[in-house]
């Protein structure tokens, strides 16, 4: 019975604000959406920074005019290092000189200018864990017959830095739209209790709990909280479908393929975002609003 | 049942309390006036059982409880026994008289079938038999009266509260809700009266109590309106 008139009244508190609740489901929609995209985007630049920063390689240029014997130490140094995963490769003036004609192929001038000898020899080596970059370099630069050590993942970090940015604006977006989203669902209750407030006046005049007054008003805001994540959830499985698998199929490359496990993860967490936050909006706005 | 020690409520922003130190006891089965001008303080004794307001100062008892110590989540369950009745009856429009007596029933938790058996019984009981499927507007004043006692009653409450029940009625009309009340009162239920309709405390010779700027200023056991 009571399920039943909690139930009947959720229904017909939806209908009778119809305006208001397809408003507070929009905003909803929307704010959650933006929730999950960057939520989806956090987990795609992690785990691309992971992918990159694996196969993320510090150069260490030797001097031109460097020594055999200086070469030959820094190779015995770096194969003993145990900051340094695998064999260390060496690229000599042939390989050097090769890679920097494929490097700057757009440049031929340069090229054209530059003798191999003019192009330093260099040790690649890959770091088992690549933010230890700071104690590479303080132990080889200075060292005899080093030039300079560079680390690849402070290029990398640039276009972390930008994918960050995004993925805090489309944070900060989320949470004024939740704010947004939050005021109305305050609004709507308010409108909903006072609709009803002959009902509550008697509910509380022979003696109906807190919680029976108030549920019918706290699951409509859930209802429609609930609603807008799915809504939401929609947005982004179209959002892969329409746009990071087809249009925008090159970025990809980049940032790696968004995979239907992370978008399907933001259903439950949507769910219960939208529904729990509505929920306490509308049950603390009833707090204030229905006296005792 | 009831008793108010030394109760003082001043409301916020108020020049002066709107009672002041009064105490009064009510025994179970009594029926009682509160009588006085407007703004004596009588309509804040009918606040103050039903805990809507708390007193400033003293103690408030209702059913051996002290209601000024009850906590906020206890409030609902301790109205459930006591029924109140208002000048402006307080029905919902868009149920039927069946319905707004079944209503009060619901909300605290009765099944339908209770409310089947019970509420043609109360509804009978105010002399209603036959109207339950009426709707407030196609009632008079006295009948919508009716139908407010029917819902205060028919949890069978131990104190049953009116605040100017006869408010907006007829003298005729005012005498019937009187008789009701009379018999409800004769059920062992406590009656609690406030009113300012001087004919009616004529003609019951109950307990009055005359309230004036806040404070008692006359108990009569078989009192007159004076």
């Amino acid at each position: 019975m009571r399920a039943k008139y909690v139930l009947s009244e959720v229904m017909v508190g939806l209908w009778r604000n119809v305006t208001m609740t397809v408003a507070m489901i929009i905003t909803m929609a929307v704010s959650l959406t933006m929730l999950g995209a960057s939520l989806v985007m956090y987990h795609q630049v992690d785990e691309m920074k992971a992918r990159f920063l694996s196969n993320v390689q510090v150069s260490i240029f030797l001097d031109v005019n460097v020594t055999d014997e200086q070469q030959n130490a820094l190779a015995q140094e770096l194969a003993t290092d145990p900051l340094v995963s695998g064999t260390p490769v060496f690229l000599n003036t042939a390989d050097s000189y090769k890679l920097f004609q494929e490097q700057m192929k757009n440049d031929q001038a340069l090229i054209d200018s530059t003798t191999p000898e003019q192009v330093p020899q260099s040790f690649r080596v890959r770091l088992k864990d690549p933010t230890k970059f700071e104690q590479i370099k303080a132990t080889y630069q200075g060292k005899p017959g080093v030039d300079n050590v560079i680390d690849q993942a402070s290029l990398l970090n640039r276009v972390f830095d930008v994918l960050g940015a995004l993925q805090g604006l489309a944070l900060v977006l989320a949470i004024a739209q939740g704010l947004a989203a939050l005021l109305l669902v305050a609004n709507t209750i308010q409108v909903a209790a006072y609709s009803k407030r002959r009902e509550v006046a008697v509910m509380k005049l022979v003696g109906a709990s807190n919680w029976f007054i108030q549920s019918p008003f706290v699951l409509e805001a859930m209802f429609a909280g609930a609603i807008g994540a799915l809504v939401a959830y929609a947005g982004l499985v179209a959002a892969k479908v329409f746009l990071i698998d087809d249009s925008l199929k090159a970025l990809t490359a980049i940032i790696g393929e968004v995979q239907w496990g992370t978008i399907n993860i933001m259903l439950p967490l949507l769910l219960a975002a939208g529904a729990l936050v509505s929920g306490v909006t509308g049950w603390v706005t009833l707090r204030f609003y229905i006296k005792k | 049942m009831i008793r108010l020690e030394n109760v003082t409520k001043t409301y916020p922003k108020a020049a002066r309390p709107s009672l002041d130190g009064v105490s009064v006891s009510i025994d179970k089965g009594d029926f009682v006036f509160f009588i006085g001008p407007s703004g004596s303080g009588k309509s804040t004794i009918v606040k103050l059982l039903l805990h809507e307001v708390t007193p400033t100062k003293g103690k408030v008892v209702v059913n051996d409880k002290d209601v000024s110590t009850l906590r906020s989540w206890r409030i609902p369950h301790f109205r459930r026994s006591i029924g109140c009745v208002f000048q402006d009856f307080r029905l919902l429009p868009t149920r039927t008289a069946y319905e707004n007596v079944a209503f009060a029933l619901e909300v605290i938790g009765k099944t339908q079938a209770v409310a089947r058996r019970v509420v043609p019984e109360v509804l009978e009981l105010v002399g209603l038999g036959g109207k339950e499927h009426r709707y407030p507007h196609e009632l008079s004043g006295g009948e919508q009266q009716r139908v407010a006692v029917a819902r205060a009653f028919v949890n069978r409450p131990l104190i049953l509260l009116a605040d100017e029940p006869t408010g907006n009625l007829d003298p005729d009309t005012s005498i019937e809700i009187m008789r009701l009340l009379d018999r409800i009162n004769r059920t062992g239920t406590t009656v609690v009266m406030v009113t300012h309709d001087s004919n009616i405390v004529n003609q019951m010779r109950r307990r009055v109590v005359e309230i004036e700027g806040g404070k008692i200023v006359r108990d009569q056991p078989r009192g007159v309106y004076g």
